[in-house]
């Protein structure tokens, strides 16, 4: 703590900072995150260690190297933020560091019980944590570039309808693609296949549709809460001013449910009534939105199939004939009880899936409530950050876009935390940074990238405006005469 | 390995745990008091700063913060620290206004001595100080509201 860059108790004398760089009155903190950083670096390391010694293998020197690589590659992202984002959010990327962290070792301890499995009945099987850590550092460069080029998140929105096209096309497209290069997976076909390269585009469709609502949003708000009609107590806006939001809201949530994966379906209805919420301060749009959500459910449940089958499961965990999964999952979260059974000490790989979506599920059943519950509370600080950053933006476009992209993280956890410990009907998203995933891992990166530009330009302490040419007063301009341009 | 040492190294990674959390939530507490991050008074530093005390804590009338009241960015706070201001729609601004009644550069607060200055920069729908049009360089006491647009700020101390 101690290197927390200036004295932070120190006041600055008022009326002697015309110029920035002689009186430095922020601290920037950055000392703190390469604290926390360390500190993230330290637990992954000893989780690591507990893993291999619960194991019954011998703690090799290897894991203190994992340990420092991890530190190594956390540290350059921070002296990239050093650089390009001095005044950024110092908790930020040590939670994020830390969710990815423990994510790794889980990965690796479900690899672990599954090439166990996988020696004993003679299958072969893929390790999925050495993808996951070409990904995070895959993650961390896309970080680093995010943040050097992006020197002002406000130029963003002069890309805002770009940004929608290109979301849309990319959401779209693993649906029209052929399915050589766009197989379909657990029934889903969200995937794009290029030689040993797969990818999700819907993650980083993500990112773009949130850029373009928010860019949106701020220039049309006006819009929306004077130039409408009222009906029944309710300022409704005009059609054609809500339209691009209601085609591209629309489109999307379509394609998704053509592509069967509600669970992204449900997360981009969220981010757009949240996001709409945000801009016009109307608390009616969540109760329309919600209203609508339920009336949808009603239509969509006895047209697609699994879905019936996600609520029986749902329901009847225990007596369903597809409730395998979450009934694993339900008994593996009762063996851990509070203290859980120790890193490496139980038997995660059992439940399906358990090192990507039922992530949540190996951290319940090694780590117990105790372990879970610190999961879920660091989620909440990157929320909680996110929305901060959020209140103190000192432009709507860098607040509505903070607010949609830690409403987004937030909604992702709720959805599947509530999805597997059997709270809501189970549906596929990923857990933020934790869940094995590339996509889904590299796209977080990019939305922390731009939560962090945000958060810099806020506590970035300003820059005496440029000194402008004294023009005079338009009485005493002499009348020039000027060429008129062919 | 012995079994009461996997149970303690299953206790103590739990408590390792929840001293990251404690850690973080240190550093949020360390920024609590100013909305926008701004100022970090950390409980620990003051003391040690107690000899410059009078500077910091000045409790006479002399504002230290700019609080959006009204409109779209209500709720915006920002520690004044003895550079001007600027309020407008110009991408440069201290206060960005997304306000079609705004001008690009629609008024200026600036420092002179310990009072704080208004002065409207030629805009088209003016600035109210406490309904009052400015036409000048207006002094502004603590808690009055100066509306712009749509958007409507006042100093606090």
């Amino acid at each position: 703590m101690a290197s927390t860059a200036t004295d932070p108790g120190k006041p600055r004398p008022p009326g002697t900072g015309s110029q920035e760089s002689s009186a430095p009155s922020q601290p920037t903190r950055r000392g703190v995150e390469l604290v926390m950083l360390a500190f993230a670096a330290v637990i992954v390391t000893s989780a690591l260690t507990l893993v291999s010694i619960n194991q019954n293998s011998q703690p090799t020197t290897q894991i203190l190297y994992y340990g420092l690589a991890f530190l190594a590659l956390f540290g350059l992202a921070h002296l990239a933020v050093r650089r390009w984002a001095p005044y950024s959010d110092p908790l930020l990327l040590p939670l994020v560091a830390f969710l990815n962290g423990i994510g790794l070792v889980l990965i690796h301890r479900v690899d672990l019980g599954n090439a166990a499995e996988a020696a004993r009945t003679g299958r072969t099987f893929n390790a999925a944590a050495p993808s996951q850590v070409i990904y995070t550092a895959l993650g961390l460069v896309l970080f680093v570039l995010l943040l050097a080029f992006i020197s002002d998140h406000r130029s963003l929105a002069k890309y805002a309808y770009t940004c929608g096209l290109t979301g849309l096309v990319a959401l779209a497209l693993p649906a029209v693609l052929p399915s050589v290069i766009a197989p379909s997976i657990n029934g889903a076909k969200l995937w794009i296949r290029l030689g040993p390269l797969s990818f999700q585009p819907a993650e980083f469709a993500k990112i773009l549709l949130l850029v373009f609502f928010a860019a949106f949003l701020v220039s049309k708000r006006e819009l929306f809460t004077t130039a409408g009609r009222r009906f029944l107590g309710i300022d409704f806006p005009r059609a054609r001013d809500l339209a691009p939001v209601l085609v591209a809201w629309a489109a999307s949530i379509g394609i998704v449910v053509l592509e069967r994966d509600l669970g992204t379906s449900l997360l981009f209805f969220g981010i757009v009534l949240v996001m709409i919420y945000i801009a016009t301060e109307r608390a009616v749009w969540i109760m329309i939105g919600l209203s609508l959500f339920a009336f949808g459910c009603a239509l969509a449940y006895p047209l697609f199939n699994h879905l019936q089958q996600r609520v029986d499961v749902w329901l009847n965990p225990l007596t369903s004939e597809s409730g395998y999964q979450l009934r694993k999952a339900l008994f593996g979260m009762a063996t851990g009880g509070i203290g859980g059974s120790g890193l490496g000490g139980g038997y995660p790989s059992i439940v399906p899936y358990a090192e990507s979506d039922f992530i949540l599920i190996t951290a319940a059943e090694e780590l117990g409530l105790l372990g879970l519950a610190v999961l879920l509370l660091v989620y909440m600080l990157v929320t909680t950050r996110g929305l901060r950053v959020a209140l103190a933006a000192r432009d709507s476009f860098g607040k509505l876009l903070a607010g949609g992209v830690s409403f987004a993280v937030a909604l992702q956890v709720f959805v599947v935390a509530g999805g597997v410990t059997g709270l809501i009907p189970l549906t596929g998203l990923t857990t933020p940074f934790l869940a094995a995933g590339g996509s889904s891992l590299v796209g977080n990166y990019m939305l922390v990238a731009l939560l962090m530009r945000i958060s810099d330009s806020t506590r970035r302490p300003q820059q005496p405006s440029k000194p402008r040419p004294q023009q005079p007063p338009i009485a005493e301009a002499h009348t020039e005469l000027v060429e008129r341009p062919r | 390995m012995s079994e009461l040492v996997i149970q303690l190294t299953r206790v103590g990674f739990l408590a390792l745990l929840w001293l990251f959390v404690l850690a973080a939530l240190r550093v949020v507490r360390s920024d609590l008091r100013s909305a926008s991050g701004l100022k970090v008074p950390v409980p620990g530093s003051e003391k040690k700063a107690s000899g410059k005390q009078p500077r910091t804590a000045p409790k006479s009338k002399s504002p230290r913060q700019l609080v959006v009241t009204e409109g779209a960015l209500a709720g915006t706070r920002i520690t004044l620290e003895g550079r001007p201001i600027m309020i407008g729609r110009a991408d440069d601004s201290t206060l960005v206004l997304d306000d079609d009644y705004a001008s690009t550069r629609h008024a200026r607060l600036s420092m002179q001595g310990q009072d704080w200055y208004v002065e409207d920069l030629g805009s088209t729908n003016g600035t109210y100080l406490d309904r009052a049009k400015v036409s000048g360089p207006t002094k502004v006491p603590v808690g009055t509201p100066i509306r712009i647009g749509k958007t409507v700020i006042e100093l606090r101390s």
